[in-house]
């Protein structure tokens, strides 16, 4: 048997000053690309490293799970064109915080991975996209790729093979559309950050129109892993469709917040219980599989296996694993009212539905959220998501729907007292803050000292 | 508005545009550059841009309003930033972000009379297991309560030393626009490589002894 929790990416994070390069080689580091620099001067040359990386079933960590080694095989060997690898480290759906962690325990982790990445797809260049709010993840990336060109990594000749791979690291300005692919390659050739119409697809014409694979830091950082592991032994973790290990991100009012690296599979129970829990006093009400945009769940869901299928079997998505955990205390209405903001302010408004629609709904829930609801307001929500699903441009649209209609499904008659009830005599915010006990008096005590 | 933006800086400007195979990919780090050298972008940065790019002084405009840590308007000497994102806002979130306005009666967006501080909500900051979050110029303050983060921005307005729990001692806002432009600061080595909340799968994998199966050999456990 496999153990409950398998920490791979993980596993030199409490390290010291992991993240020189000196900490990283000292714990195995770097020894993956030289094992995938030979593959690639052996006979099955760098098509072998994407071969490895399909039949590893490694499937994409940034949210829609689509399989990485059919990403790269895409890309059009004969086109003459530079090719070009994009790591999207752009981390901003809510709920999601793995990739962050990652980049500022052992940025050389994704450092190697994109160097064998660039191998496999033959890039010559490629980029970091990481979001600007993360200042010392940025300087954390920096320093590993000067590192990584100082040791010989990166650089015209890798290695003394004759290889060439350079890496630049690209701080993003506040714009979470950016973490769409398409939109993320408009921002690095300098745009407003929009997503572009498909086909073509970026495997075809991607950055400066050349071929480009666009690959979340998680899976571009578990390629290491796979060179150096082997298929077998990545297969040997998760389940039949969803192999190896991931990183779950536990939030909210649970005991032990934080990343768990387990295999695919694992339940939300069995999380919990590893951590200790819910908070003193607390049950789960709903949680998210996979950030804001992955319909919620409810306490029914605690046994579903967390791995691509049995999410969506559930009516969700396990997206990038992004747990967040509220408990009886939350209002339904608040948090959809502000996961909808959210989506309203990021919308990029080049499509209708998602930038009309957003500010739409926005509205209603303000209402409901107000206990000023009208007749009809749900049906009109349901109404206007239905509108938006689907023929908005780009997930984010589809994504501002999930919140919605999967609340409306579970907690109807939080939406139904909103006609009469506003949400915050329903639920009290001081009762569901971190320092709160959720069913002490003293925890209205001390926000409303907080406040005086 | 017409400051002299510096030789020295329009070759920073040529440098980060330099490392890109296109000069427009510089765009975003060039922004970010300005805000460094003059607290916002400014007019005459914008036509800097385009000048050096050879695009329009619209499409530089463009970009700087697409994107949220562009600024208008003069920022403080620090940027603090309360998430206030639905998780982090039902954390206290909302409640830190009320004292804060309160305390230093300001609104969104807006910046104290002594120059010191700017308040701004923010959105999810990819911290949300540390709820509720603080960003101040973009450096992670964990687990606040409202009583902290009034701390905090006391200690930040009168100039004392405010270093990060996951990060390096806080310098200003304009320092750390420099270092998302693309120039390293020297502070990379402070701080830890994780902490609390990063590391509790990791903790409790430790103290039962689980791990990953060793590579060679099938399962070692």
């Amino acid at each position: 048997m496999t153990d409950v929790l398998t920490p791979v990416l993980t596993r030199n994070w409490a390290d010291d000053r992991a993240w020189t390069r000196e900490a990283y080689e000292a714990q195995g580091g770097y020894q993956a690309l030289r094992m995938a620099l030979d593959t690639v001067q052996r006979e099955g040359g760098p098509d072998e490293l994407i071969e490895q990386v399909k039949d590893a079933g490694l499937r994409g960590r940034g949210g829609a799970g689509f399989p990485t080694g059919m990403k790269w095989g895409f890309i059009p060997q004969d086109n003459p064109k530079p090719k070009y690898l994009v790591v999207n480290a752009d981390e901003s759906e809510p709920g999601t915080c793995k990739d962050i962690p990652l980049m500022m325990a052992s940025p050389h982790t994704l450092v190697e991975g994109v160097i064998i990445s660039c191998l496999a797809i033959r890039a010559e260049t490629a980029f970091i996209y990481v979001r600007g709010e993360v200042l010392h993840v940025v300087r954390r990336l920096r320093a590993a790729a000067r590192e990584a060109y100082e040791a010989g990594y990166l650089g015209e000749n890798v290695l003394g093979t004759g290889k060439r791979v350079d890496l630049v690291i690209h701080a993003g300005a506040g714009a979470y559309i950016c973490g769409e692919e398409t939109a993320l390659l408009d921002s690095l050739e300098g745009r407003r950050g929009q997503p572009r119409l498909r086909p073509p697809f970026p495997a075809v014409e991607g950055l400066y129109a050349c071929p480009t694979v666009i690959n979340n830091v998680e899976s571009i950082a578990s390629v290491p892993s796979i060179v150096s592991g082997g298929v077998p032994w990545f297969t040997g973790m998760g389940t039949e469709k969803s192999k190896g290990y991931t990183i779950y991100s536990l939030s909210g009012h649970v005991r032990r917040p934080g990343q768990y690296e387990a295999p695919l599979g694992i339940t939300l129970r069995e999380l919990l219980d590893l951590g200790g829990g819910m908070r003193e006093g607390s049950e789960v009400k709903f949680w998210t599989p996979g950030g804001s945009s992955t319909p919620i769940l409810s306490a029914e869901h605690l046994d579903v296996p967390l791995d691509y299928e049995a999410v969506a079997a559930a009516g969700s998505m396990l997206g990038t694993k992004a747990l967040q955990v509220f408990d009886q205390t939350t209002s339904v209405v608040r948090c959809v009212l502000r996961w909808t903001e959210f989506y309203k302010h990021e919308s990029c408004g080049k499509c209708t539905p998602c930038r009309e629609g957003t500010w739409w709904m926005t509205q209603v829930l303000q209402r409901l959220d107000a206990g000023a609801g009208r007749d009809g307001d749900i049906e009109l929500l349901l109404d206007l998501c239905d509108n938006i699903l689907g023929r908005s441009f780009c997930a984010l649209g589809d994504g501002a729907t999930s919140p919605i209609t999967s609340a409306i499904q579970y907690f109807r008659n939080e939406f139904e007292a909103g006609m009469r009830t506003p949400s915050w005599e329903l639920f009290p915010p001081e009762r569901s803050v971190a320092w709160a006990s959720p069913v002490g008096d003293e925890a209205a005590e001390v926000t409303e000292g907080a406040r005086a | 508005m017409s400051t002299e933006i510096s030789s020295e800086t329009v070759a920073e400007l040529q440098e980060l545009m330099a490392r890109y195979p296109q000069p427009r990919s510089a765009l975003l780090p060039m922004l970010h550059l300005l805000q460094a050298v003059e607290g916002h972008v400014t007019t005459d940065g914008i036509e800097l841009c385009a000048e050096l790019l050879d695009i329009s002084a619209a499409e530089v405009s463009g970009v700087a309003t697409f994107y949220t840590m562009y600024k208008k308007h003069p920022v403080g000497t620090h940027h603090v930033g309360v998430c206030t994102n639905t998780l982090c806002a039902v954390m206290g979130g909302d409640a830190i972000f009320d004292r804060l306005c309160t305390h230093l009666d300001v609104g969104n967006d807006e910046t104290t009379a002594d120059g010191a501080v700017t308040l701004e909500r923010i959105e999810c900051n990819a911290a949300c297991d540390f709820a509720p979050v603080v960003m101040v110029n973009w450096e992670f303050f964990d687990q606040q309560t409202p009583d902290s983060a009034v701390e905090l921005v006391d200690a930040l307005r009168s100039g004392q030393d405010v270093v990060s729990p996951r990060g390096a001692t806080v310098t200003s806002w304009r320092e750390a626009e420099r270092v998302l432009a693309g120039f390293e600061d020297g502070r990379v080595d402070e701080g830890p490589a994780a902490a609390g909340p990063s590391l509790v799968g990791l903790e409790i994998a430790r103290d039962r002894a689980w791990s990953a199966p060793s590579a060679k050999g099938g399962e070692d456990s």
